[in-house]
């Protein structure tokens, strides 16, 4: 890999940025206008902002780069399954109480 | 104008108890001497320019010994005043406002400013000496981790004779810790004092976590690196994930207590159950962050005194960091009675029981590393036998505890007292005491005398189990965690009266440790070799105390227990390569996490008393210090050749 | 003799390149323990979100063009610390304080714009103390606001010293790591633009 590509270029910024607004457009959309039934529109709108953070993390955050082993990728791996767990496991174990 | 002063300090100061107004005088002539020595003697400078603005990781690893030890004397004593109160039935030594409080200072101050610090200074005097490293990845970053620990507990200590101490237990449950319960500046301090020393705790996670990662020596592969240092990866781990919890969970508190939001009151939606399932979130995780490292220990002890290779090197490894990540998956078993169903409570029962695999699995790894090996009874080989029965038991406890709807029964109870502190001293307090006798030639050049040790060892352990064994009978006859008095019609007089004998004996323990050190420091063999124990590992190839730059020439790492092959080779006539000496790089010294760290402390003073303008003074001088540090661009320098040759000389090696 | 010099020169350069990378990697660390602790405010905010205690739930009092707004700014100063980077990388001082400026303009207007969300809500009785929901809602949010302002301040801080410096290893690595903070919080605000306002005006 050279140097110029190792930090990403004007064209694959602009296609983050794009892809980006396209998925913010789309949820907004689905949800002002009513779109498909609740689980589904919760669904849809969720996994536009994941895809929209994977965007972010290989276009904007170069996540993909660096030599050697790559542990900021696994501490962030391992981070997930965290998030997900403190926010999930916090919705089930409240769920009495709900 | 005077009746307004007398009227502030009448709040301001805690009075109304002699016991208090004892350690104010205490307190004032310790202070006192302290001034006076450093004056009398000229050592102002000498603390400054060797102590206070260090980056040096061994300096700091001593000075977070000191520490803890010191708030290992005031949790233990406030042990042995609930031990006193309890003794008996109807004591009246402490009256119930005052129990309240001495059993949330205890169990704060040994789990934020005994434990984590003990183990925090474990980590820097031995992590980088281990991996072959000069220093830890973020020297400074070291400095203001110490720093930010010791003004957390500095300002969670003075609760005791300002303001008034909090009193809702050692995890300040709310609707308790509320200000609708609890409007006093106790529970603020609990919140500013654990919250500035957690993050420099979060910050010592990320240093080390990077430090093992990516400053090993070279041919140090993660596969043949100590397993002390794969410990402090694992709780590292963590650290990292679990501490985030803990802030946001004090936080949240505190905005309850300050901006009068409802996060966790009673009334307007607010939900005090969310914060227990929060601060167990952190909570399971912290209780395996503090006892891998102890595991870490008794694994290099182990293999050093049995003379043989630690057996299952990898089982080892895989079961540490199982550990670490299962630990995220099991805190609900803090509050199975909470009501959450019964398939929350299944799911997580299972987990706990789950995560007991990999700690037995470590005990057979030890107990075969000492199967035919030549075992020494040193005092750092008898705090690791004495460990394995306690954990033992300590674990069987803890999978009966483990059973939900058995928990019915036990939870709060005196069995969950004694189970957690058979897990905590057996395992915690035992691995960390085991690794400062085995450590401390190496921190200070001389041996702790073997024979006070001894001592101090059978007193501590035989203590313990008087102390606590009665505890489990208790529970079971129904005596209930946190009351501080009793009726003699309950039976429970007895075994309560044997506990704190036992008690008593674990205090007398802790003094002759304390005449030990002292009597070493005079007297205690000096180590010239280096290594004294004839250990595997690299930290033991070097000079006692290690000197400023740690190795003169980074070593070259050849296998597993480096140091023992070089040992070898050395034995079969091989000699040493020899490699050209190059100045050092190293990191300077910076007054910085010092004054960042008083301004932390002044600002959670502030806000402690919701003086809101000296809060905003202290966060602003903390913004200014993080300014000044972004501005500063010389920050390290090297050391020539001919100073590290000197330096090397003067300790006796050649190089 | 000479040789032997150049080579050292050559040594202590690669230790530094070597020491920023280590920072790199540090900071990276940290914004995964930041992820922890927005993950911790979101829990705290799904469970508590139905607890409004009689008082506005999240469609009264959200507005669409405004967290659109704030939405948009927001993705457009993550794409244009991104175009500050590529300047950095092409030796470009001018070009990367230029873009560093319209980021942190752009920073500046989403902050204005979420105060004034704020300020809003409270002069409709939607405070802090209202109920849990609320709570909930301006510590995530506001904790975030709290994230971009640090970040500003910061950058204003780097900037000075591009001037005085210019280019160098350090500020390299400085700019990298504040333009992967900046990513990072536009990253946070997809979600709370998804769980808290996308989902409050359902």
């Amino acid at each position: 890999m050279s140097q110029h590509e190792a930090h990403g270029s004007v064209k694959a910024y602009v296609i983050g940025f794009l892809l980006s607004i396209v998925l913010t457009i789309i949820p907004l959309l689905l949800v002002l206008n009513h779109m498909l039934s609740k689980g589904w529109l919760v669904f849809a709108i969720m996994l536009m902002a994941v895809l929209q953070f994977i965007i972010q993390l290989v276009f904007f955050m170069h996540i993909r780069e660096g030599e050697g082993p790559k542990y900021n990728v696994m501490a962030l791996i391992l981070g997930i399954v965290i998030v997900f767990t403190i926010v999930a496991g916090s919705m089930w174990i409240m769920s009495f109480n709900g | 104008m005077l009746e307004s002063i007398k009227e502030f300090a009448s709040t301001f100061f805690v009075t109304g108890d002699p016991l208090i107004y004892g350690a104010d005088v205490s307190i004032a002539l310790t202070s006192l001497a302290i001034l006076f020595v450093l004056t009398y003697y000229k050592k102002w400078g000498w603390l400054w320019r060797e102590w206070l603005t260090t980056v040096d990781h061994k300096k700091i690893g001593i000075m977070y010994l000191i520490a803890s030890l010191l708030m290992l004397f005031r949790g233990g004593v406030d042990a042995l005043l609930m031990r006193a109160q309890l003794a008996l039935p109807g004591v009246e030594f402490l009256h119930a406002e005052h129990y309240n409080e001495i059993f949330t200072t205890h169990g704060t101050i040994m789990i934020f400013f005994m434990a984590m610090p003990m183990m925090f200074a474990l980590f820097n005097i031995v992590v980088p000496l281990q991996i072959g490293a000069r220093d830890v990845a973020y020297p400074f970053l070291n400095a203001v981790s110490f720093w930010l620990f010791m003004m957390g507990a500095m300002l969670f200590n003075i609760s005791f004779v300002i303001g008034g101490s909090p009193n809702a237990g050692w995890l300040s449950y709310p609707p308790l810790s509320e200000m609708s319960h609890n409007p006093g500046p106790g529970q603020n301090f609990y919140i500013w004092g654990i919250q500035i020393s957690g993050i420099g705790s979060l910050a010592t996670g990320i240093n080390f976590l990077v430090t093992i990662l990516k400053m090993r020596a070279p041919g140090m592969k993660l596969m043949k690196m100590p397993l002390f240092s794969w410990s402090v990866l694992s709780s590292s781990i963590m650290i990292i994930f679990a501490f985030p919890i803990l802030t946001v969970t004090l936080a949240l508190l505190f905005i309850d207590r300050y901006f009068g939001a409802h996060f966790f009151t009673m009334t307007q939606g607010g939900n005090p159950m969310m914060y227990v399932n929060l601060i167990w979130m952190w909570g399971h995780p912290e209780v395996y962050i503090l006892v891998i490292p102890a595991f870490g220990v008794f694994s290099e002890i182990v293999a050093t005194f049995s003379k043989k290779r630690i057996f299952g090197y990898k089982s080892m490894v895989f079961s540490m960091m199982i550990i670490s990540v299962m630990s995220f998956f099991t805190w609900v078993h803090h509050f199975f009675t909470m009501g959450a169903g019964a398939d929350v409570n299944a799911f997580f029962a299972v987990s706990t029981m789950a995560i007991g695999i990999p700690t037995g699995v470590k005990i057979f790894n030890w107990l075969f590393t000492m199967f035919r090996g030549r075992i020494q009874m040193k005092t750092p080989m008898l705090w690791t036998i004495a460990f394995v029965p306690c954990f033992v038991i300590g674990g069987a406890t803890g999978v009966m505890l483990a059973v939900a709807p058995a928990d019915y029964q036990y939870h709060n109870s005196y069995f969950l007292i004694a189970h957690f502190h058979q897990v905590i001293i057996g395992g915690v307090v035992f691995g960390y005491l085991a690794g400062i006798y085995y450590w401390w030639p190496k921190m200070f050049g001389f041996s702790l005398n073997e024979k006070l040790g001894k001592w101090a060892f059978w007193f501590w352990n035989i203590g313990f189990y008087v102390c606590f064994m009665p505890q489990y009978a208790l529970g079971f006859m129904g005596m209930t965690r946190r009351v501080y008095t009793y009726g003699w019609d309950l039976g429970w007089a007895p075994l309560n009266i044997i506990s704190s004998i036992g008690a008593l004996l674990m205090g007398i323990g802790f003094i002759f440790q304390v005449w030990q050190i002292s009597y070493s420091i005079k007297h205690g063999e000096r180590d010239k070799t280096g290594d004294p124990w004839n250990a595997r590992t690299l930290e033991w190839s070097i000079p006692s105390p290690a000197p400023l730059y740690n190795f003169a020439i980074v070593p070259e790492v050849k296998g597993q227990d480096a140091w023992w092959i070089m040992k070898e080779e050395m034995k079969n006539g091989e000699e040493p390569k020899k490699a050209e000496l190059e100045p050092i790089h190293m990191p300077k010294n910076s007054g910085i996490p010092f004054i960042m760290s008083v301004f932390w402390f002044i600002a959670g003073f502030g806000f402690t008393f919701t003086w809101t303008w000296m809060g905003v003074v202290g966060l602003i001088g903390v913004g200014l210090c993080l300014f000044a540090r972004s501005f500063q661009y010389d920050t390290d320098y090297y050391i020539p050749v001919d100073e590290v040759k000197r330096t090397e000389a003067s300790l006796g090696r050649v190089v | 003799m000479e040789h032997a010099v150049t080579h050292h020169a050559h040594d202590h350069h690669d230790h530094h390149e070597e020491h920023e990378q280590l920072k790199v990697l540090g900071f990276w660390i940290f914004l995964v323990t930041d992820c922890i602790l927005f993950a911790t405010l979101f829990a705290t905010y799904v469970v508590l979100r139905t607890h409004t205690d009689g008082g506005p739930i999240g469609k009264e009092i959200f507005e669409v063009p405004g967290f659109v707004a704030e939405t948009f700014i927001l993705l457009t100063s993550s794409f244009t610390s991104g175009l500050a980077t590529l300047a950095m990388h092409k030796g470009n001082v001018k070009g990367l304080i230029g873009w560093l400026i319209v980021t942190a303009a752009l920073g500046l207007g989403f902050i204005g714009l979420e105060i004034s969300e704020f300020a809003n809500m409270v002069q409709e009785g939607a405070t802090i103390s209202r109920s849990a929901f609320l709570s909930a809602f301006f510590t995530l949010v506001g904790t975030h606001g709290l994230h971009v302002s640090v970040g500003l301040l910061w950058m204003i801080g780097l900037m000075v010293q591009l001037g005085r410096y210019g280019i160098t290893t350090v500020t390299k690595r400085k700019i990298t790591t504040i333009s992967l903070y900046w990513h990072f919080l536009d990253v946070v605000w997809i979600f709370l633009f998804t769980v808290v306002y996308l989902m409050g005006v359902m």
